[in-house]
């Protein structure tokens, strides 16, 4: 080991993180439900709740089923609204020194224009990632993200509507992710996170029926990583875009695979409802493992499992 | 920052089949806690099963800095949670959530419990009680033998009233049934038509006996306060899972969060689904 501290610091599209950690979207709030477990300060960067044009009351009841070493959810984008995100939310990261990532989704076409209007001219916005892969509401969402042309027109609407980095979170409830991908690229994305949630389902056999509020759900958690690791790989081959790698990661060994097959920067989701300070401890096992493997810049793993 | 406490075992007792009471070493909760509050327990050490189960803290121990909770095992998280022995820890998050309030006037106290609803308002009844307040409590179970702890209830000065679904032990029906009738002679002799405000009642037990007993408050004009159980992901309000539809916000209904923003709302705040 040379005892020389590693280069942790990754450029995502034009977002400078100090590091490659931070939080996926929808499992760590807009920040100061973590504050009292970790400095966020520490963040790579943090990747808010998904945020819609007018407020959304949400899935109902049940929202939230267990399954083996995984969720399924169906929130259905319950948030504030992004007036009232501006105005509320967003002021308490102004304190911190991190890029603030805004996941947005919208109804429409239009709505993801006026949606990355507002946020441009909101102080502390530090990026956008364009939700087309939300499977738990019923218009928008997914429905973008699965056709690659309807795809590309959010990303180049959005990418029209602002100057701030724009990554795209794809959908893997796809035939083929980097179809889409390569699509989202030509429209100009800065960059991509992938996977958002796989579309499940669990039914309560005593009961007889839909374990879920919404019957249908997106399985998160470690159950998920070997799609979004193949998904990662797979795109990188293809797409010359960095990829915030996300799916199922608990462990820096998990994010470390990530990296491996092609990601610049991992998400830590589920994990923080189990350890609220999972992204602390996988950023100290990326960390460890680079001196560890006398690796000086985190930027000489990504793909490095390609290339073998 | 809040703890995630590695909590270590000093015992756990089976009371009742199924009904276990688990002392666990961790002052700082120990020292936090408000009667209401849950904290939010790894089960086991692998993925599976995943989330934390969030367990509502039954008793405190300052001195000894013990955290006392009391569940039945419900599913495969609390099966796991029963097999933990003396010495083995547990990674513990809490205190969390928003408790039951402490009157702060001389307010007549009336407590309704269903079956392991007593698990929270055991905490509340041992703090009013540390205060010199006494409560009227009503506790319903199936059978007599899950009646729990009614005489160390008692003990600690509060007057205690049973019902059984089986008609095994006290009043034979269910806990608001009995706390109805409790009521209703109760406005009689006193010649009024409804309680008034000086009183207050505080609830735990299945939401159809909640529901039921929001409904009896409410035409008696009692406030009252309940603790909700919602499947919960997060337990610090970022997931949004355990959504409980409350009156209010712009539609008139809105969700708000059982973990941060509860388990404990107002009754008549709740919208009953």
């Amino acid at each position: 080991m040379s005892g020389v501290k590693p280069n942790l610091s990754v450029n995502v599209g034009g977002i400078l993180m100090k590091n490659p950690v931070t939080t996926a979207s929808g499992t760590f709030g807009f920040g100061p439900e973590y504050a009292p477990y970790l400095d966020l300060n520490r963040l790579g960067a943090i990747v808010v709740k998904g945020i819609t044009l007018l407020p959304r009351t949400g899935n109902p009841t049940p929202r939230l089923a267990e399954t083996p070493a995984g969720i399924l959810n169906s929130i259905g984008l319950q948030n504030p609204g992004v007036e009232r995100f501006i105005s509320e939310t967003l002021p308490f990261l102004a304190d911190y020194d991190l890029p603030v990532i805004v996941n947005i989704a919208g109804d429409t076409v239009d709505d993801y224009a006026l949606l990355a209007e507002k946020l441009s001219r909101a102080s502390g916005v530090g990026g956008l990632e364009v939700n087309i892969s939300c499977p738990n509401v019923k218009k928008g969402g997914m429905q973008f993200g699965s056709d690659p042309t309807m795809a590309a027109e959010v990303t180049r609407t959005v990418k029209a509507s602002t100057g701030l980095p724009v990554i795209v979170k794809l959908s893997p409830n796809v035939t083929s992710i980097v179809a889409v991908a390569e699509k989202v690229a030509e429209a100009g994305a800065d960059a991509l996170s992938m996977i958002n949630t796989v579309l499940g389902m669990a039914i309560d056999i005593k009961k007889k029926r839909p374990m879920l509020g919404n019957l249908l759900g997106g399985l998160s958690g470690p159950a998920v990583k070997p799609v979004a690791v193949r998904a990662v790989w797979q795109v990188y081959r293809e797409v010359k875009l960095p990829i915030i790698g996300m799916g199922g990661i608990t462990t820096a060994e998990d994010a470390i695979e990530f990296i491996l097959a092609g990601a610049t920067a991992v998400a830590v989701g589920t994990a923080n409802f189990v350890n609220p300070r999972a992204t602390m401890d996988v950023l100290e096992g990326i960390e460890n493992y680079l001196c560890e493997n006398g690796i000086e810049d985190i930027s000489e793993l990504t793909g490095l499992a390609q290339k073998s | 920052m809040s703890p995630v406490a590695d909590a270590k075992v000093i015992k756990q007792n089976m009371i009742a089949p199924s009904h276990f009471r688990l002392y666990l070493f961790a002052p700082e909760i120990a020292e936090a806690a408000r009667p209401g509050q849950f904290v939010h327990v790894r089960c086991g050490h692998t993925l599976d099963p995943l989330l934390r189960r969030p367990v509502s803290i039954h008793a405190v121990d300052r001195e000894k800095g013990e955290v006392i909770l009391f569940y039945r095992v419900a599913g495969r998280g609390t099966a796991l949670l029963s097999k933990n022995k003396k010495g083995d820890r547990i990674s513990l998050m809490g205190p969390l959530g928003h408790g039951f309030s402490i009157p702060q006037k001389k307010v007549r106290i009336f407590v309704v419990a269903g079956g392991i609803g007593i698990a929270p308002l055991y905490f509340f009844l041992q703090e009013i009680a540390d205060s010199g307040a006494g409560a009227d409590v009503f506790l319903g179970a199936a059978t007599e033998k899950q009646l729990f702890f009614k005489d160390e209830i008692k003990n600690s000065g509060h007057r205690v009233f049973l019902s059984t679904d089986d008609g095994s032990s006290g009043y034979h029906g269910t806990v608001t049934g009995l706390f109805e009738d409790y009521i209703q002679k109760s406005i009689n002799n006193n010649g009024l038509i409804r309680c008034d405000d000086n009183s207050k009642v505080y609830g735990c037990g299945p939401s159809g006996m909640l529901k039921r007993l929001t409904d009896i408050i409410a035409a008696a004009g009692i406030p009252g306060e309940v603790s909700l159980e919602e499947r919960m992901g997060c337990g610090v309000g970022a997931c949004l899972s355990c959504a409980c539809k409350t009156r209010g916000g712009e539609n008139g209904a809105q969700y708000r969060r059982a973990c941060v923003d509860g388990p404990v709302f107002p009754a008549e705040k709740v919208v009953w689904e």
